[in-house]
């Protein structure tokens, strides 16, 4: 468990500060991504679209839960932990996903009047 | 042996019962049942860790409803995601995005044992929360004036009906809170000022600092705002002309809608946008109540730096406060695409 | 006495120990001391038992005649939603975890405490707090929901819906957070030598229980706050009038609510690892595989809650899939009770009452279990969902298996946790009483169920009079075992005699430290042995029990109870 606790004076003991240089390029790596994804969004790309915007956004988190979180100098279980979570988001979401699509073809979308179109009825 | 003092607060008293803790045994914030300040710092992290993954799993709830009803109906979602500002929202990303490398920034503060670098970089960090809501109230104002409510509260906006312009009655009435708050602040600040108190102003200003903030947040998000609608006509008139259907009728269908498609006055409902606008409403609601909290945290972290309490053996609070800004900040950088970016 | 003893001797006066260190009700309320929250919480939980239980005798009683008698059939909705309410949120699932859990997890750990103590507490009040909010919002207007809170019916009933489910989301936060620390404690705070394979059974249970604890529970937060979003906004993920589906709701609830059964099965099966080996005097048989199978039922928990959803719409390639991954969940479970029943076998098996509550677990478990595999099956679930079958099943798996396996931990570490031994005769006295009446009561649900009396009707055909009489008169008899169990309790509090450290010969740290435990648990740095070996022990009387010897002092080592006196 201590494996560190041997460190000498001059050394920060188990803290592993992270350097400046390395939190600002991250930043600037994160924003830049922000203004890729905003861009590709307006290509109209369509179907491509959803999955380019979410694999932008994981390559975003994972440089803020590598850099940002420090997962690069943590334990690899809380590693192991973290990412199992989601396995079992996966696995909700998926199972749901996958029922609602199998029994969902009869459902149609169903007219519900608004509240102001009960108040003004269309001329 | 023990007293009831001892009990009420471990974290002060019990270093006298602790056998085996060597040279630590005078840690100032080392818990009674911890062996040294390393082994305090894994439990609380992975104690972090795990808080986390709770986290994500209750948020997976409301991407999972996502997901399912955008799956089924993508045209409601394509539809109703025009409402939504892209500007407003991009600019939100980054001021979070900012805050997180402060809060990164403030970590690496601790560590060093670098005091007025902590108390600057929580400071920022509060400000730019306050930003961040500044600017979502003004989002929300915006669309609760225009009648883009949850599905039960849900106006069609095909319908005539008075549009708001000027300042949002809705927006005066949230700015109430921060506007007393900041105005508290001023005057605490000011008193610390007179009266000499170094440390209470260096807790007072930041707090002032993140109470303009949101007035900030919320001038930047009407400049924003309007400087969209000028640009695009109104967004009202602007969605009737982007689904091509005029105030009178759908009589100029546009050519690329195949005729499986359903008209857009179908999708413009409750039981269409209005699902879209709930699950909007709960999920950036939901991610910005978690804002809220982070906020109250980082004042608690703030109080104690300006006490001077951190350094490279004891820095636990603000790295584990750190991972769940960070986590919020995360669940932003998912929630930003897949709510504004529907094209 | 020529042998060395590590534990401490009984005969020195305790005044360390943490029943009285301090004293006032404010050494209690604001406590940090693990042991004390969890008698706190042992009282808490058991109070809700008792009210619970309460109910369903009303219930019962009620159903004596086919048509209504004391209760109408509104206020017989009221009463099971309160009794399944308050049993499922306040008793089942924190009964074993909480209670016996905050006292036992440090302790079997040779730990301090647990690794956040002041979130343990304000687990224990978020407790609380629940369920104040919980059965103000119950007993207000009546909730007639279930415990479910199936929509559409709840974003419709003019019942405290948004107040319950409120309530249910504070709870939530209190069983995260139990959870949360335990695995911190167990990860972080093992002192040296206690590796993970010589961690006791009831710890890999419990820590196998807080795994779903921490990722199941705040899918149900997050169900919960939907649902009151529902109820006030209308925002229509579930409500089909604005194209939302109430089938997500189930599938979001029961994302929750099925690992949740493992949540108060689990712990359970902990302790009756533990009562197996230490009453048989017999190192437990297939250490790894029941620990294993801890960790796999957790893990195969959170694949399986479809089956609860047979018959509410949704799609057969679900059903089908969510039916045959019933069936491995079996699996782990069938290795726990084989490796029981071999534990026992050639054993030195004694007949106290914790043994015979373990054995009465075993027994109504294993029928609750086996039924189980009926309702997982597509088929025989068709005709058999909804009906008595179903709640026959539920009761010998959350009574027959958590609440017997909570009254076997109890006894067994009774001692432990108050310092004084109860009568014997009468626990087990009890017991048969327990066993009896259990069976007398839900066997003739399952014959009910399978000729298709439904669950939740306040009326039924006279032709199931007399099944329904006799479940009912057996419902009283288990009552009787229940209160004899108490009174067992109580008059050991009252009456009962000093208890040695270890009275019944077990080999965990538990039993190193005094009866009850100092402060500190440990005076100093426990002795980590192999948690099941009992070679080391010798008994020496009534008074004095069983004491660990190193095996360099002891010749010829007797795992018999021989008495010994020096």
């Amino acid at each position: 468990m201590s494996d560190h606790a041997a460190h000498g004076e001059h050394s920060h003991g188990f803290a592993h500060p992270a350097p400046v240089w390395q939190l600002i390029a991250v930043f600037l790596a994160l924003v830049g991504l922000t203004i890729l994804t905003c861009f590709q969004a307006s290509l109209g790309l369509g179907e491509l679209e959803l999955i380019l915007s979410l694999f932008i956004a994981t390559i975003k988190a994972t440089l803020v839960v590598l850099f940002f979180m420090h997962m690069i100098h943590d334990k690899p279980l809380n590693a192991i932990i973290f990412v199992s979570s989601f396995v079992f988001v996966a696995l909700f979401i998926g199972f749901t996903l996958m029922d609602a699509h199998a029994y969902r073809d009869t459902v149609e979308l169903k007219d519900v009047p608004s509240p102001r179109a009960i108040v003004a009825p269309a001329e | 042996m023990a007293n009831d003092t001892a009990t009420l607060d471990p974290a002060h008293a019990h270093g006298e019962h602790a056998d085996g803790h060597g040279a630590h045994a005078h840690m100032p914030f080392q818990a009674h049942h911890f062996d040294d300040p390393e082994q305090q710092f894994d439990a609380g992290k992975l104690g972090m860790w795990i808080f986390l993954v709770t986290e994500v799993l209750f948020f997976s709830g409301m991407f999972c409803a996502y997901a399912l009803y955008r799956s089924l109906h993508p045209e409601v979602w394509t539809f109703a995601s025009q409402f939504l500002n892209e500007m407003l929202g991009a600019f939100n990303t980054g001021v979070l995005l900012f805050s997180s490398l402060t809060m990164a920034w403030g970590v690496r503060c601790a560590q060093l044992r670098q005091r007025t670098g902590l108390v600057i970089c929580l400071a920022i960090t509060l400000g730019c929360a306050a930003m961040f809501l500044g600017i979502k109230a003004v989002e929300y104002t915006h669309k609760w004036d225009m009648g883009l409510l949850p599905a039960g509260f849900y106006e069609s906006q095909y319908l005539p009906g008075a549009h708001h312009t000027g300042l949002s009655s809705w927006l005066v009435r949230l700015c109430i809170i921060p506007g007393v708050l900041t105005v508290g602040f001023a005057l605490w600040y000011l008193v610390t000022l007179i009266k000499g108190q170094k440390r209470h102003s260096e807790i007072a200003g930041p707090m002032l600092v993140t109470g303009l903030c949101f007035f900030l947040g919320a001038y930047l998000g009407i400049v924003i705002q309007s400087f969209e609608e000028s640009s695009h006509g109104t967004i009202s008139h602007d969605s009737h002309v982007a689904a091509g259907v005029d105030a009178g009728g759908h009589s100029d269908e546009p050519a690329s809608r195949s005729p499986g498609d359903p008209l857009p006055e179908e999708i413009d409902q409750a039981g269409g946008a209005g699902l879209f606008f709930s699950i909007y409403y709960c999920m950036t609601g939901v991610h910005a109540i978690h804002i809220l909290g982070g906020m109250v945290v980082l004042t608690w972290l703030l109080v104690r730096a300006t006490k001077d309490q951190f350094n490279e053996q004891y820095f636990g609070p603000v790295d584990y406060v750190g991972l769940y800004w960070h986590l919020v900040d995360l669940i932003w950088i998912y929630l930003f695409p897949l709510l504004y970016l529907i094209k | 006495m020529s042998a060395v003893a590590t534990s401490p001797t009984h005969s020195q006066p305790d005044s360390d120990n943490f029943l009285i260190y301090s004293k006032g009700f404010l050494s209690w309320a604001l406590t940090l001391d693990h042991k004390r929250i969890g008698l706190m919480y042992l009282v808490a939980v058991m109070a809700s038992f008792f009210v619970a239980g309460i109910l369903a005798l009303v219930l019962r009683t009620e159903l004596l005649t086919p048509t209504e008698w004391f209760l109408t059939p509104q206020q017989y909705n009221q009463v099971f939603t309160l009794h399944g309410a308050i049993m499922v949120f306040l008793f089942v699932i924190p009964s074993v975890p909480a209670a016996l859990g905050n006292f036992l997890v440090p302790v079997m750990l040779g730990a301090k405490d647990v690794a956040f103590p002041r979130l343990n507490l304000s687990s224990f009040y978020l407790w609380v707090g629940g369920a104040i909010f919980f059965l103000t919002a119950l007993l207000y207007t009546g909730l007639d929901t279930g415990w479910t809170f199936y929509t559409p019916y709840s974003t419709t009933t003019r019942g405290p819906v948004v107040a319950a489910t409120m309530g249910v989301f504070i709870l939530g936060f209190s069983s995260i957070f139990t959870g949360l620390n335990f695995i911190v404690t167990i990860n972080t705070m093992r002192p040296p030598g206690m590796t993970w394979f010589k961690m006791p059974l009831f710890l890999w249970a419990t820590y196998a229980t807080s795994i779903i604890q921490v990722l199941a529970t705040p899918v149900l937060g997050i169900t919960m706050l939907l649902l009151a979003a529902e109820n006030i906004l209308h925002i229509g993920i579930f409500d089909p009038k604005y194209n939302g589906d109430p089938v997500t709701y189930q599938h979001f609830f029961w994302f929750y609510s099925h690992p949740a059964v493992y949540i108060m099965i689990l712990p359970g099966m902990g302790v009756i690892s533990e009562l197996m080996s230490v009453h048989s005097h017999k190192s437990i048989f297939g250490y790894r595989f029941i620990a294993y199978s801890s960790i796999a039922i957790a893990l195969f928990s959170f694949l399986v809650w479809g089956h609860h959803m047979f018959t509410s719409g949704m799609a057969n390639v679900a059903s089908l899939i969510f039916s045959a991954l019933t069936f491995c969940v079996s699996i782990p479970s069938a290795i726990k009770v084989f490796n029981w029943l071999a534990t026992m076998y050639k054993g030195t098996v004694q007949l106290n009452t914790p043994m015979c509550y373990a054995l009465t677990f075993i027994f109504l478990f294993t029928i609750g279990g086996l039924t189980g595999l009926w309702l997982g099956a597509l088929s025989t679930d068709r005709p058999l969902h909804d009906t008595y079958f179903v709640v026959s099943h539920f009761h010998y798996v959350m009574v027959g298996g958590s609440l017997v396996g909570f009254l076997g931990g109890i006894f067994h570490w009774w001692p432990k946790m108050t310092g004084r031994m109860f009568n014997d005769l009468w626990g087990r006295v009890s017991c048969l009483f327990v066993l009896i009446g259990f069976n007398l009561t839900f066997l003739p649900q399952f014959v009910l169920g399978s000729r298709g009396m439904p669950r939740r009707y306040a009326h039924y055909v006279p032709e199931f009079q007399e099944l329904h009489q006799l479940s009912t008169f057996g419902s009283y008899v288990l009552g009787a075992g229940l209160f004899i169990a108490l009174g067992v309790l109580i008059h050991s509090l009252m009456r009962g005699k000093q208890a040695p450290p270890n009275p019944w010969g077990g080999a965990t740290l538990e039993w190193q430290c005094s009866s009850p435990p100092p402060f500190y648990n440990f005076s100093h740095p426990p002795t980590v042995n192999e948690p099941y070996n009992y070679l080391p022990l010798q008994y020496h009387g009534e008074e004095l029990g069983w004491e660990y010897v190193h095996p360099s002092h002891t010749a010829a080592p007797s795992i018999h109870p021989a008495p010994t006196k020096s």
